[in-house]
């Protein structure tokens, strides 16, 4: 089974994800912002991440720029999903070593087809 | 609703698009019509259905003809059969067709331009290999309203995020308020034209790859055949049709049979083709 780590300050957003990505087989663990993320990572590396921008604490993309330097980094799928929908925002992404951009607000269909395409389907 | 009005909207349908609406599809025509009536100024389905009747106005049996026959579409739809036209189409006709260096494919009954587009992007992606090539991509379909939306090649949010890459979303769209605009360039490559598949096909020439997917499902058993037929005389003996996963020529046509080992890809019947 495949681990996607979700991260989102929301709750909401984690409990609805968390539930599209177990239908879709994967197990699920939350963290609520960057630096928990960082933690979680250094104890065992996701296959997936599902990653929000504006979080306290850490950002999204302050959180995707360490996790790609810091050792085994380089393997997890990130998929951001995030309500900034600019073209800067997702080339920032991009360029920061994203996978897939999902932009708020997402259905299951979208999580589906985007994991699909990073190959983690 | 009056089986009268069934009926009588049953048989407009057909006549004009070759729509089948079965008893079990008749919420379909309250959900796609009562906008419909909403637009003329009419209470309902049996006010508009009373209109019909009284007037044959062209404006308002094209309109209930466009809202029950336009689907939904994404990018890239079902992944496969792009995959399949990138390494079993493609290599074919360039093989075959060095000496013209052309290609023409249509995407019949295009809705709003997603799988046309698909196509355009994917052969830029090809680059290099196609330096020199002609390509041509026809859209079509029985909604002018759907080929001005794709001629605009404007999307929602939601519209770009199935099926699309992000990657190609960057390179290729640029943003428009809060929607996507697909580039001039990739618009440049495609040709949308209203056209009714019941009608002469002739006219839009000959195509070397066809992609009718989804579309068939709509149609009764002999006007399937009538259209696939149709399709055939408008392809050399090594052209390729595309179906949707669900459909099929067993029964319905002896024209085309599958091509051995790729699944929704068709080939003319009586031509071997080798994939």
């Amino acid at each position: 089974m495949k681990s996607c780590l979700v991260v989102d300050d929301s709750r909401v957003v984690r409990k609805v994800a968390r539930k599209i990505l177990e239908e879709l087989g994967f197990s699920c663990s939350e963290a609520e912002d960057g630096k928990q993320a960082m933690d979680q990572c250094a104890k065992a590396m996701p296959d997936a991440i599902l990653l929000d921008w504006n979080m306290p604490v850490m950002t999204g993309i302050e959180f995707l720029r360490r996790l790609r330097k810091m050792s085994g980094g380089q393997a997890p799928k990130v998929v951001f999903c995030t309500t900034e929908n600019d073209l800067a925002h997702i080339q920032e992404a991009l360029s920061a070593g994203a996978n897939e951009y999902i932009m708020k607000p997402f259905d299951s269909e979208i999580i589906e087809t985007k994991f699909q395409q990073v190959g983690l389907l | 609703m009056k089986v009268e009005d069934f009926d009588m909207f049953c048989t407009l349908l057909r006549q004009r698009s070759g729509l089948v609406l079965t008893k079990d599809k008749a919420y379909l025509l309250e959900s796609r019509l009562m906008p419909v009536a909403r637009k003329w100024n009419l209470k309902g389905l049996e006010d508009l259905a009373a209109v019909i009747r009284a007037k044959r106005d062209e404006a308002l049996l094209r309109d209930v003809t466009e809202a029950m026959t336009t689907n939904e579409s994404s990018f890239f739809r079902d992944t496969k059969p792009f995959d399949q036209f990138k390494a079993v189409v493609l290599p074919m006709l360039l093989q075959s067709r060095a000496a013209k260096k052309t290609i023409r494919i249509w995407s019949a009954a295009c809705s709003s331009g997603q799988e046309a587009y698909s196509l355009a992007m994917l052969l830029n992606e090809e680059g290099a290999r196609l330096a020199g090539w002609r390509i041509e991509i026809i859209g079509t379909d029985l909604s002018g309203e759907m080929v001005n939306k794709a001629k605009a090649g404007i999307y929602t949010q939601f519209e770009v995020q199935r099926g699309l890459p992000i990657t190609l979303l960057v390179k290729y769209f640029k943003q428009v308020g809060d929607k996507w605009q697909i580039t001039e360039d990739m618009r440049s490559r495609v040709q949308y034209r209203e056209y009714n598949l019941l009608s002469d096909l002739s006219p839009l020439g000959q195509f070397d790859v066809i992609f009718c997917r989804n579309v068939l499902i709509y149609f009764d058993g002999p006007t399937k055949g009538k259209v696939l037929e149709a399709m055939a005389k408008q392809m050399p003996p090594d052209g390729v049709l595309y179906l949707g996963g669900a459909e099929t020529v067993l029964g319905i046509t002896e024209k085309f049979k599958p091509m051995e080992g790729q699944r929704g890809l068709y080939t003319l019947a009586g031509v071997p083709v080798r994939a």
